[in-house]
């Protein structure tokens, strides 16, 4: 290896070039440094239309995870919280961090005999919990089934008929099950999602990284991801707000159904519950035996959804044993007099109930430059 | 101290030194990239909604390309097991150019891992609630890092002694290369077990993936090697023997026989069962519902390893020529295999039955573009920098114009 060498200088003229080699050299090192400089600045340009509230001030930053908070820095985040939604909705909320009760484990049970599939849990959903309307994110899925199948597969999720409830299906909405042991916790990286004392399983919305992997462990399909800012109309904002619950979402986060927490750990129904115009959904506490959904489950058929994925949940669906092969007709009845009632608006809305992604053509025309096949 | 930075600042330098064509790939590279961060910026602005991903299928082509790049780089230990094990001679020079490609890849993974995240700005919460041992994303955390460092030391270490003209000392070396061995097949068994693990998704839910992983990313992986020991062997006087190929072409063969195999038991379980597992394997492979996006990207996949198998096991593929065809072809085809047609079809149909296809946007591709280009950038430096130092062009002792000379003159002759 030892070959002979001729030290000619470190500046010999191998590269026979007019003009003096080390300021050419230089000149040119300047030139694409400057270029390259130019280049990134304008690589980065688009971040100037970030706006001013979408960027985590040190505050935000520094936020410690929700259980590691003492009550003074949960009043703290509080109160950022209700600055924050001030400035954007003009309306100061009323925020808490509302505690599970003792005593007090909830459960769902749902009477598939009486779902007229009219959708009405799904908008007072959205309606409570400050949801992104554009696009609009819905935590209820309302599954139109031929009769004779539970297979989901078989079932319409996009059926828009006026006439709902058709004599030859039932409905079946599925919202997020409060699984006793639920695969979305399990997965988080950062503990960003967990199952509270009453048994519904909260996420930390200032806690989650936005990887989604909760979605994809969900057998449920409960999970929904803020893939674009969320945009809520200021006179539609739900000002009654809880830290776990409905408060505004940002931007790359994760959100899902908590049982409306910010009102049922006051004693009062979740929203769905409460509007769902036939009583087809019943809601209450499973520890205590006299509870309207505790006595469901003593004598009624009740059963789960998937129960081979061991999650255990929380929502139970039946079926009206004096009505086999048909819905309860009161609750048809009721349907007919909401037809009446309400006219077009009743039933399916075309396109709201659709997948997420689509409404996001609304949302900005220029907002980037895929254009979505 | 100071000689390692001289070192550091000599690698840097160096890595500007080289001709024409050198200087026209990395400007491509460097377009690339800056194309890619452009994208990522206006992700950053308008949030994933800049992708094709929804709430139905909610990873894509990021998580696809990362599940990919984890593969390559646990494939380095397809070179190391030869040499350190077997004391393959013909390929213990260029065991490092895997391990240098390890972490170019390495990084790669990272970073669509990163800009797979809605709130990257809170990537410090991972070391703050450190969801271990429950979440699998965590182990992935850990043994991705690890293989980074334990590819960084190893390659360092080796390098730098050529560099300072000292014999490495293998106390600080061999033991750590033992240790790279059992950690390459862990960090893609833990990237497998990441999809493996979730009961609601039945197409992940079966216990062939992470053989399947390991089988496609030692095709994949010596594949890649090859084409680059041969930009090696066409651009410098590195030595290259045939027979390095040739073990090279053993290994491939080998591994893309398993993968198939494995491929061909996975789907014969999905479609003899044929039970209601199988909508997301009927998805990818025939189409469900008239729904059939993926379909002619698994058929191509297949069409391509099929073809690669059949021209590696044929005599035709010694030749050199053909054995790059082969590899670009299987390195295609194992990256569509694993990432269009082992993430996506999980989400379609969705728990609830809803079918909703996905495709890449133009975005979300700019993005992916710059994360490769920024990969290949790295492996380039790395490359570039590292072959000098062990043919002992540029060492401690010597002058950097010296060095600079001396690889001019070699390339001017290349180049001839």
């Amino acid at each position: 290896m030892n070959d002979v060498r001729i030290f000619d200088g470190p500046s010999a003229p191998r590269t026979n070039t007019a003009g003096d080699p080390s300021r050419r050299s230089f000149l040119r090192t300047g030139a694409a440094a400057l270029g390259g400089m130019a280049a990134l600045a304008a690589a980065l340009s688009p971040l100037r239309e970030l706006a001013a509230d979408d960027v985590p001030n040190l505050d935000d930053f520094l936020q410690k995870h929700y259980k590691e908070m003492t009550a003074a820095e949960m009043e703290v985040a509080l109160e950022r919280i209700r600055a924050k939604v001030e400035e954007r909705y003009g309306v100061r909320p009323h925020v808490r961090d509302l505690k599970p009760m003792d005593g007090v484990e909830f459960g769902y049970a749902l009477n598939l005999s009486r779902c007229i599939g009219c959708r009405k849990c799904v908008h007072a959903c959205v309606a409570e919990n400050n949801q992104s309307r554009s696009p609009e994110i819905q935590y209820i899925r309302v599954i139109e089934m031929p009769r004779g199948t539970m297979d989901v597969e078989k079932g319409s999720h996009h059926y828009d008929r006026p006439e709902v409830p058709e004599a030859q299906h039932f409905y079946m909405p599925v919202q997020c099950h409060q699984c006793a042991n639920p695969p979305c916790v399990k997965v988080c990286p950062v503990e960003a999602t967990w199952q509270e004392k009453d048994g519904i399983t909260v996420i930390d919305y200032d806690w989650c990284i936005g990887c989604r992997y909760c979605e994809a462990a969900c057998p449920y399909w409960a999970r929904r991801f803020n893939f674009a800012k969320p945009s809520l109309p200021r006179e539609q904002l739900n000002p009654n707000m809880s830290y776990l619950s409905n408060r505004p979402r940002e931007k790359g986060v994760m959100e899902k159904c908590h049982f409306c927490l910010h009102r049922t750990r006051e004693g009062r129904m979740p929203a769905c519950a409460e509007i769902c115009p036939t009583g087809a959904r019943k809601f209450g506490n499973l520890l205590d035996p006299h509870s309207e959904v505790s006595e469901i489950l003593k004598t009624k058929r009740v059963f789960v959804l998937k129960e081979e994925v061991g999650t255990l949940p929380r929502f139970f669906y039946y079926f009206d044993e004096r009505y086999p092969n048909q819905l309860d007709p009161d609750a048809v009845a009721i349907a007919e007099r909401l037809r009446e009632e309400e006219g077009d608006a009743y039933g399916a809305l075309p396109g709201v109930n659709g997948p997420s992604a689509a409404a996001l053509a609304l949302a900005s025309p220029q907002r980037c430059h895929g254009a979505r096949a | 101290m100071t000689t390692y930075l001289k070192f550091l600042s000599r690698c840097f330098r160096l890595s500007f030194v080289g001709d024409a064509r050198y200087y026209a790939w990395m400007f491509a590279l460097t377009v690339c990239v800056l194309l890619g961060i452009n994208a990522y910026c206006k992700q950053l602005v308008y949030g994933l909604a800049t992708t094709g991903m929804t709430d139905q299928v909610s990873w894509g082509f990021y998580i696809a390309n990362f599940t990919f790049l984890v593969g390559m780089a646990a494939a380095a230990v397809m070179l190391v097991i030869p040499v350190y094990v077997y004391r393959n001679r013909e390929l213990h020079d260029l065991v490092i150019f895997g391990e240098l490609f390890a972490v170019a890849a390495i990084i790669m993974a990272m970073l669509f891992v990163t800009v797979d995240l809605g709130r990257p700005d809170r990537f410090h919460h991972l070391p703050l609630r450190f969801n271990f041992p429950s979440s699998m994303l965590t182990w992935d955390v850990l043994v991705l890092n690890g293989y980074l460092l334990l590819n960084l030391h190893i390659c360092g270490y080796l390098v730098y002694c050529a560099y300072r003209r000292r014999e490495p000392s293998k106390i600080f070396y061999i033991p750590f290369v033992f240790i790279a061995i059992v950690w390459a097949i862990s960090i893609h068994t833990v990237t497998a077990f990441l999809y493996s693990g979730l009961g609601g998704r039945p197409f992940w839910n079966s216990a062939v993936i992470a053989p399947r992983f390991l089988a496609s990313a030692f095709a994949a992986g010596p594949a890649f090697l090859i084409l680059t020991l041969s930009v090696l062997r066409s651009f410098t006087t590195y030595e290259v023997s045939t027979k390095a190929f040739m073990t090279l072409r053993n290994i491939v063969t080998i591994a893309l026989t398993i993968n198939m195999f494995l491929l061909g038991s996975e789907a014969f379980t999905e479609f003899y069962t044929d039970s209601a597992h199988v909508a997301s394997a009927k998805y990818l492979f025939v189409g469900l519902h008239g729904r059939s996006a993926l379909v002619p990207w698994i058929w191509s996949a297949i069409a391509l390893n099929t073809i690669a198998l059949f021209l590696l096991y044929m005599p035709w593929s010694r030749r050199l020529p053909v054995l790059q065809v082969v590899s670009f072809m299987l390195i295609v085809g194992i990256w569509i295999e694993k990432g269009m047609g082992l993430i996506v079809p999980a989400f379609i149909p969705t728990p609830l039955g809803e079918i909703v296809e996905y495709l890449p946007t133009l975005n979300e591709l700019l993005v992916t573009l710059g994360i490769w280009a920024f990969g290949l950038l790295i492996y380039t430096i790395l490359v570039r920098v590292t072959v000098p130092v062990l043919a002992g062009q540029l060492t401690y002792d010597k002058r950097f114009a010296e060095t600079k000379a001396e690889l001019e003159a070699g390339l001017a002759v290349g180049a001839r």
